[in-house]
């Protein structure tokens, strides 16, 4: 139990996916300008990063992995080279399901996404999430945590980047940088804020 | 070559930028570009697999049903990229080490995707080719020009060629660590954008706030 707690806070503040890896850039800095919009989508993302990481772990062991299908009689195969188009399957189908979802349930969220909701699935925080369990051997329940975790961590970071650029508005920001340039700058800033974080053990 | 598809390869390439204009694509550009040499190989591979996959795309885009086309689409992405990883490590092992996940991560790079989806869906396949080169090749112009900043002052060096005689090596350059670091990729970024806004002020965004310069006069 306490070391799932452990990689639980690791996940969401020490290896923070948007602010400590740089995955899922292109969301953080386009759908930051709100904090309402900022947290539908941080929630969608916790939504998806739940579901596609456990569900990736057991594909991986149960198909991909080497020796993996010996209980279907072939313990020589190793379809490990099959993890990527596997892994984005799953997000792609997953990420369509919520679409439709959100769609009929929640029209004012789905306008507001745009564009950025089918983007959910090359939002390379899903994809890396996947990428990391697989590296790092999670078990289930592990990857079950990591995924939760992580999905937190980059939604935390994408409402914090919010709030601060809905304060922007106070400032007297320069034309050329405006918009997209002051963001990276403000962005740069809050890593190296996170850096900070790095090598906190519980 | 005619004008339409002169315009459709240099559009992207300063005017409508996709990571300074489009903001896609942005994951990689941040965390390979610590030096040269990784860079260039990124950019290659990446330029190719856009370019491929939006002509793949654009070949069977009248025969996808619109409810699954984002599976289609990362179908046909995701085995290219398979293809380019394992040719990688066929012939560049070592260069395929250093870029670890980052070729698998060009999946989800949302400029392969970004542009089957809002080009690729809509157009020929000679002309959707074309726009994946260009898209790639702006991507690849940004990448080099942040790796060449990051290598030259993080390191005094330029694809492992020393450029600046380092202090420790008896010359009069004092390496500046910070640039190695991940964050630097953000404010470097962030004054090219500066810098492209000033020469191209048409893609100036609108303040949304804009502050209000009050007159000695309006206060009486």
């Amino acid at each position: 139990m306490e070391a799932h707690l452990n990689l639980l806070v690791k996940a969401i503040f020490v290896e923070n996916l948007a602010l400590a890896f740089f995955l899922g850039m292109c969301t953080f800095l386009a759908v930051s300008k709100k904090i309402e919009t900022a947290l539908g989508l941080g929630l969608a993302v916790v939504a998806v990063q739940s579901i596609t990481v456990p569900v990736n772990n057991l594909i991986y062991n149960v198909f991909l992995a080497e020796g993996a299908l010996a209980w279907a009689g072939l313990p020589e195969v190793d379809l490990s080279f099959l993890g990527l188009v596997s892994y984005i399957g799953v997000i792609a189908a997953l990420v369509q399901i919520l679409e439709m979802t959100l769609d009929r349930y929640v029209p004012a969220l789905y306008n507001a996404l745009g564009i950025f909701l089918p983007l959910i699935t090359v939002n390379c925080a899903i994809l890396g999430g996947t990428l990391f369990m697989v590296e790092r051997d999670y078990t289930f329940s592990e990857s079950a945590v990591y995924g939760f975790g992580s999905g937190v961590g980059w939604a935390l970071a994408i409402v914090a980047l919010a709030g601060i650029r809905e304060k922007l508005k106070y400032s007297d920001v320069p034309d050329g940088l405006q918009g997209l340039g002051i963001t990276f700058i403000i962005t740069g800033l809050m890593s190296l804020g996170f850096m900070g974080f790095s090598g906190i053990q519980l | 070559m005619n004008g339409e598809a002169k315009k459709v390869i240099l559009d992207p390439l300063v005017d409508n930028n996709p990571i300074t204009l489009q903001v896609l694509g942005i994951c990689s550009a941040l965390a390979v570009t610590t030096s040269l040499a990784p860079t260039l190989l990124m950019c290659l591979a990446l330029t190719s697999v856009a370019a491929f996959a939006n002509a793949g795309v654009s070949l069977i885009r009248n025969r996808i049903p619109s409810n699954i086309r984002i599976i289609v689409q990362m179908t046909i992405i995701a085995s290219l990229v398979i293809m380019v990883d394992e040719a990688l490590r066929a012939f560049a092992f070592d260069a395929s080490r250093q870029l670890s996940v980052f070729v698998g991560l060009i999946i989800t790079n949302c400029i392969v995707l970004g542009r089957a989806e809002a080009f690729a869906m809509k157009n020929g396949v000679g002309m959707s080719f074309l726009d994946g080169l260009g898209n790639g090749l702006g991507y690849s112009i940004i990448l080099i020009a942040v790796a060449v900043i990051r290598e030259l002052f993080g390191a005094g060096t330029l694809l492992g060629v020393q450029i600046l005689p380092l202090i420790s090596e008896g010359g009069w350059y004092e390496r500046n660590g910070m640039m190695l670091l991940p964050p630097s990729a953000f404010f470097i970024i962030g004054m090219l954008i500066w810098a492209i806004r000033s020469w191209k002020p048409e893609q100036k965004e609108e303040p949304e706030f804009q502050i209000h310069e009050v007159h000695r006069t309006e206060v009486m």
